[in-house]
This record gives structure tokens, sequence and C-alpha cells, in this order.
């Protein structure tokens, strides 16, 4: 619990919080967070967790900056334009704090690597903006035990969820299979409001902090729906499915797969 | 002054709020509970706001006493982990 002159004044009114403390902000700093994208979401998901002094952000992003990005991903700017995603992020991020170790690792998530990728880190956050990828981080994080922190944007609307393996659902007990490929649009078709992700992204900041300090409920067992046109939150129960494929009773899931799915950049 | 066992003093002269308290407070979470802490400051704000946030994370405030011309000491009991 030893903090320099800079981190006392940086994360004093972490410090001076009862629930957080010394204790807890070192409890922070020794986090490490795995985010799956560094897009809509996670560019407020790593912003805000880079500003409380997450030790390790790993960030996994194949995807090189575009100016379509801009109206929303805010981790990048006009000075990124085609780069590395993760490249770019882990240059805003440790601009804001060089405490935070940011690591891009510039691949496509698959079942052949998602799990070395993830083996360090303690809790995962899902960003992602493709049904493959969201089933694969899931069935990932529920066999190996991870919490999962997930969040998705379409349109006006936002969800959150968080997946904590043995304590209540997870995504599979929402939604047993991806969607056919098609039935959901994607945002390249369906748009986004650009500052929609900034509240979305902000509460899964949110949901992987209180895991860290084990303080609060996190969303473990609920759906949190966000309605932006109505300005809205609404969070429904989501109970554990007892025949689950993958935290189920009697798995059907015990080794990853890949679901093939085009998919848009989010 | 009390006659109170301290099991830790702390010197936080010239610090200014919110900075007297973040130097108290983690100073009292590095101790058990029981243990009374000594803060020896000179920012007269930091009389009342230091009571007031000790208090409010549950610790009780024994002594605030002026030892001279700008100075004083408070003697705080810690009572919850």
């Amino acid at each position: 619990m030893d903090f320099n002159e800079e981190q006392l004044l940086r994360y004093s009114r972490h410090i001076i919080l009862p629930e957080v403390g010394g204790k807890g902000q070192s409890r922070i700093q020794k986090a490490r967070v795995f985010m799956v994208g560094a897009g809509g979401l996670g560019s407020p998901v790593g912003y805000y967790l880079s500003a409380a002094g997450i030790g390790t952000l790993g960030i996994v992003d194949n995807d090189r900056v575009e100016i379509s990005n801009l109206q929303r991903q805010i981790a990048h700017s006009m000075n990124t334009l085609g780069k590395y995603k993760g490249d770019s992020a882990k240059a805003t991020f440790e601009a804001l704090n060089p405490d935070v170790r940011v690591i891009p690792i510039k691949e496509r998530l698959s079942k052949d690597n998602i799990l070395d990728l993830i083996h360090d880190y303690d809790i995962v956050v899902d960003g992602s903006d493709n049904f493959p990828t969201r089933y694969l981080v899931n069935d990932a994080c529920v066999l190996t035990g991870k919490p999962l922190v997930s969040g998705a944007i379409l349109r006006f609307e936002g969800q959150v969820t968080t997946i904590v393996p043995g304590k209540g659902h997870c995504y599979r007990c929402l939604f047993e299979e991806p969607p056919p490929p098609g039935l959901v649009p994607s945002c390249q078709e369906a748009g986004v409001l650009g500052a929609l992700p900034g509240v979305i992204g902000g509460l899964q900041a949110l949901e992987v902090l209180k895991l860290v300090l084990g303080k609060g409920e996190p969303l473990a067992g609920k759906l949190l729906i966000f309605d932006a046109l109505k300005t809205t939150f609404r969070t429904v129960r989501v109970p554990r499915n007892p025949n689950c494929p993958v935290c189920g009773s009697n798995p059907t899931i015990t080794e990853l797969q890949d679901y093939s799915q085009d998919v848009c950049s989010l | 002054m009390s006659g109170v066992k301290v099991a830790k003093k702390i010197d936080i002269r010239g610090l200014v709020c919110p900075y007297t308290f973040v130097k108290s407070k983690l100073a009292i979470e590095t101790m058990e509970v029981g243990e009374v802490l000594e803060i020896l400051l000179d920012y007269e704000e930091a009389l009342s706001s230091i009571p007031n946030s000790m208090r409010d994370h549950g610790h009780t405030v024994l002594e605030v006493d002026k030892v001279s011309e700008g100075q004083w000491i408070i003697q705080v009991r810690k009572d919850r982990d």
C-alpha cells in the first residue's frame, strides 16, 4: 500500500471513499483486466479503468482506426487514423495515466488463442461487435471460471450483464445459441448513437471496479437494459438455466467452438 | 491531553485538505482495531474535517488539542477495519 506523492494526489478521491481506501486502491493497481475490443465500448471502459489506476489492461483488437469510428470511439483521434486500435488506445490511456500498463494484442480471438490470451487476467470485459466473439468469450470465461462484464449496444439501446461463473447465469442461459447471421442487424446497417457507448461502457467500468474491490452488488443474474430515447434503465432477472449447454448441470459444450459470421466494425 | 496509549503518530504539517485526510486515512488503515492514531497538523480547517471524516468511517475521535500556536493534534481510535 505504498503510494508516491503523485499517486496520493491522483487517487485521493478514491482513497477517501470508505469502500475503497488505500487497500482498495492497491487492489485496483494490482488488477489485470482483459478487454475484448477497443471500439465504442472498449474506449470508455479502458479510459475509466486507466483513470482509476488499473494495473494491467490487455486489449485484443485487430482493427485499425477509421474516421467512421470517431463518432463514438473516444480512445482514438485524427492523429491515430490508420493505426491499430490497440496501439491508438494504449497511447491515449497511458497519456492519461502512466501507471497503467496497456498491452495491445493485434489478433482476432478464436477458440485456438483465447484461453492463452486471457490466462493471466482476473476479469474479462466484452465490448465486441459480433455474436461469434460474444459466445466464444462467454464459453471461455465459463470454462475457466473468470468473471465477465458483457456490454452491447445498437441504435439507441444498450445492455450490460456481469457473469460470475458459479454465481448466476451465463450468456448462453440468456440466449442459448447465436442468432442466425443477418437476423440481428449490425451497427453498420442499423447505426448507433455516439454517446450511447459512453453510458454502457461507463457501467461496464463500474462493474469491473466493484468486482476488483469486492464491494456492492454486480449485475450477476441480472441484465440491465438502457433505452437512450426514453432515458430509462430496466433491470431484469436472469435465472441460471440448469440445462444451459455450457454452465448447466450436464453441459454439452465442454470445449470451445468458433461460429463463423460476417462482422461489422462497431 | 488524555493518557491513552498512542500506537502511531503522523506529522502532516504543511498539508491541506483533502490530503490531510488522505494521509490520516492511509495511516489508520495500517493499524489494528482499538489502536490510537495521533495526527499532528497545522491546517485549521482539518480540525473539523478530519474528525468528521473519521467518524463517517466509523472511528472515534478522542481528542482535538492545540499544542502550540497554529499546531494541533487529533487522536483517533480505530473502531472498524
